[in-house]
């Protein structure tokens, strides 16, 4: 077996993750760490051009308030946010925010991406209230170089290390010491010290058993690479972690998971079970149903999911996204032959960029099934949870607010500090900050930065790391190899071992729990108390299992330690719903046992934490607390 | 099966320390066989069809085949991704042909600039001003009053 070589990486900021955050934060990083003369270290478990949720394209910003416009306002956003999230969230931290991010914007067209401009007024085009269109093919090439570029200016200063897969924290009492990964692609394992940490590493895809088990196991709608591992890096670290329930369940066009948004803002396109019927319309006494969040405008995505999955459970299916009308009546508008055509034309060719821009396979399967969105409806249905706190859901670490703007029981020295010193977190790491999207991710990462900088400007000491923890680690690492080595020549299948489990068949197994278990697709994401307390058993076991994980080689090394961080993201999602006694996001996750809302007595964020001594989890409830009437 | 190397196209990019698709792929599914000098999907199943690779290839030797669980047989989506825009070829089943071509920048690659000459205001660190504002916001930077 090859011996693993140990690289030390000594930094002032490490930036764990590549993404939209993690780019977002070396930008802001360099100009601050650069007047300062402190050190700025990105560490990629891929490749910045390419990685993260952004990694393909995207076909529009989600988040863009358009304030010089007079189009939005911070506070506006936060009446959004707060009402789609069913009343739980951190209005700080979304005003944060709506307040920053029409200069990341603005900034990311500097750069070189382009966006669709209405050809008489010259204005960005709205796909929403919310939304600007864009050609975002290349969105996370154009962003991961000027991540690269600001950090390039910085000298020795600044440093990119691609294919090294961040695993576990490193800590000095109360305080990130650093962390430890390996390279993906030679036997070296990475121990990075840092005086302050900023978790960046996306969202948590394959908890959850999917739709597709054969070769489409990799269609998911979030990237099959998301896995968990911010979450798992902060449990471990001992963060309080909030709203780890607030999964979110993309209805999206069936198996391909092209996107949605534009067809239902910017075509005006209905969705009709197969009846024929609207269901927001048929359904809409259900509304009543679901407190004052059932009134608010636009009707929360959880509701809207709801709405439909009536349909679906009583039989009513397949739901269809009714693209001929909605492209019709775009052409209706147009008297003039020649102009309608052109339009037309141009019409088609903005449907097929929505999903050439960002999720390929979708164009595939229309173009498999001989669809053409002007001719025939396409399929639409819901897919299995994700844990994304960057978009509707709102999972991640609970973080201190800005000081000008957080409530005192939401601030603790630094801007997206997590509650562990010097451990920031941005993006789908950090908690309570929903809609972000791509551009709120990247401005919170730059805010994140800015507050991490002024951390290490306030606590210059080096951190000490724990040479008992570090050995643990390093021994954690080797594990799986050496298992597979000494076990293997015992069977005729390299997969089939009694000693060992490899990772795809443990993922297998986390997905099929939580599956029937915990609310999946296949159970029409319901469980009940009696449900999730089975389901923690065998995840119990399952976690107890995870010491016999066995790798052939370093790239299965990386997926058995995605699956250990996917498997502390579906022990906090159970703990946490099996907490909160009621149902407040129907479409997310419906509980049997206690199908109703209980406002006001659950409006309440549920925060977990682990002890990183005991292993022990806590829970509790923290008021919310709102700023924007 | 999502992506796959056109094994008459693949050089195994000349024996350099990696291939372009090795490069680049997010989900570090791209190996080199060097023994035969082609490069392959080692997890083809686990693929995204995020079109990484077949973008980056400088032979144009990777295609991809629609997932074999829901995806009808005969369909193509073939990119050529240039410096300012990129083509897309769609083949339909019933052997339809449509072609599309998307900008992808307006700057020269490898030109972002940072902070895109723009001004910062603020000096204090421990201040929510971030680099940039407010020349990129284009208005000040508000609060809400407690």
């Amino acid at each position: 077996m090859a011996q693993f070589e140990t690289v030390e990486v000594s930094t002032d900021l490490l930036i764990c993750g590549g993404g939209m955050a993690a780019c977002g934060a070396a930008v802001e990083a360099a100009y601050w760490a650069k007047k300062q003369g402190l050190k700025v270290t990105m560490v990629d478990k891929a490749t910045p051009d390419r990685s993260g949720a952004v990694a393909m394209g995207l076909s529009a910003i989600n988040t863009y308030m358009g304030v010089v416009e007079g189009e939005n306002t911070p506070e506006g956003f936060v009446k959004y946010v707060r009402g789609d999230l069913m009343g739980i969230t951190r209005e700080d931290l979304v005003y944060d925010i709506g307040r920053h991010v029409d200069g990341t914007v603005n900034l990311f067209e500097k750069w070189g991406l382009p966006f669709w401009r209405d050809h008489e007024t010259g204005k960005r085009v709205r796909g929403g209230k919310w939304q600007i269109m864009i050609n975002g093919e290349s969105y996370k090439v154009i962003v991961a170089e000027a991540a690269k570029n600001a950090l390039a200016e910085m000298g020795d200063k600044g440093e990119v290390i691609d294919r090294v897969f961040i695993l576990e924290p490193l800590l000095d009492g109360d305080r990130i010491a650093g962390a430890v990964g390996f390279s993906v692609r030679e036997n070296k394992i990475y121990v990075f010290k840092a005086k302050a940490v900023m978790a960046a590493m996306g969202g948590a895809v394959g908890v959850f058993r999917p739709r597709s088990v054969g070769e489409g196991l990799g269609r998911s709608w979030y990237p099959p690479f998301s896995s968990g591992s911010s979450a798992y890096f902060t449990i471990k670290a001992g963060a309080e972690m909030t709203c780890q329930e607030v999964r979110f369940i993309p209805v999206r066009f069936k198996d391909g998971y092209g996107p949605v948004g534009a067809w239902f803002l910017f075509f005006k396109a209905k969705a009709k079970n197969a009846l024929g019927e609207d269901y927001m319309v048929t359904n809409a006494a259900e509304l009543e149903k679901w407190g004052p969040y059932g009134k608010v405008k636009p009707v929360p995505a959880n509701l809207r999911n709801w709405l439909g999955m009536l349909d679906v459970n009583a039989g009513k299916g397949p739901i269809y996204m009714h693209t001929p009308e909605a492209m019709a009546a775009f052409g209706d508008a147009i008297p003039d032959e020649k102009a309608r055509k052109k339009r037309m034309k141009e019409l088609e060719a903005e449907a097929w960029e929505d999903y050439l821009d960002m999720t390929v396979s979708q164009a595939l399967l229309w173009a498999g099934e001989n669809i053409r969105p002007e001719d025939r409806p396409s399929e639409i249905a819901g897919a299995e949870p994700y844990f994304i706190g960057s978009h509707s859901g709102a999972s991640g670490a609970w973080c201190s607010g800005p000081e000008d703007l957080a409530p005192k029981e939401y601030f603790w020295g630094y801007n997206r500090m997590t509650t562990v010193k010097g451990l920031f977190a941005a993006g789908d790491a950090c908690g309570a900050s929903s809609h972000k999207f791509s551009s709120g991710s990247h401005t919170e990462g730059r805010i994140a930065a800015k507050a991490a900088v002024a951390f290490i400007v306030d606590n210059p000491s080096e951190p000490k790391i724990d040479k008992a923890q570090l050995d643990a680690i390093i021994e954690r690492i080797n594990r799986p190899m050496k298992l597979f080595e000494e076990n293997h020549a015992k069977s005729s299948d390299p997969n089939i071992n009694p000693a060992f489990m490899k990772p795809r068949q443990y993922m297998h197994r986390i997905q099929k729990i939580m599956d029937e278990y915990a609310g999946g697709y296949s159970c029409a994401y319901t469980t009940s108390a009696k449900l999730m307390e089975k389901g923690l058993e065998k995840l119990a076991m399952l976690k107890e299992d995870s010491e016999k994980l066995a790798a052939e080689n370093l790239h299965e090394l990386m997926r058995c330690f995605e699956n250990i961080h996917r498997t502390a993201q579906a022990e906090v999602h159970i703990r946490t719903m099996l907490f909160r006694e009621e149902t407040r996001w129907p479409g997310y996750y419906f509980r049997s046992d206690i199908p109703t809302i209980k406002d006001p007595e659950w409006r309440v964020f549920v925060n977990i934490a682990m002890d990183p001594k005991t292993g022990e989890y806590s829970l509790k409830k923290i008021p919310v607390i709102e700023l924007v009437k | 099966m999502p992506s796959w190397v056109i094994l008459e196209k693949c050089d195994g990019c000349k024996g350099q320390d990696k291939t372009a698709c090795m490069y680049i792929c997010p989900n570090d599914l791209m190996v080199l066989d060097k023994e035969k000098m082609k490069a392959f999907n080692q997890e083809p199943d686990l693929c995204w069809e995020c079109y990484s690779c077949v973008k980056i290839c400088p032979q144009q030797a990777i295609d991809v085949r629609g997932y074999a669980d829901f995806v009808p047989m005969g369909a193509s989506a073939v990119a050529l991704r240039g410096t300012e825009d990129i083509m897309w070829t769609i083949g339909f089943r019933d052997g339809t042909i449509k072609r599309f071509k998307f900008p992808i920048r307006t700057t020269p690659e490898g030109k972002a600039v940072p902070h895109a000459g723009m001004n910062t205001a603020e000096s204090d660190l421990k201040k929510p001003g971030l680099s940039t504002e407010p020349d990129s916001l284009g208005f000040e930077l508000p609060t809400i009053k407690k």
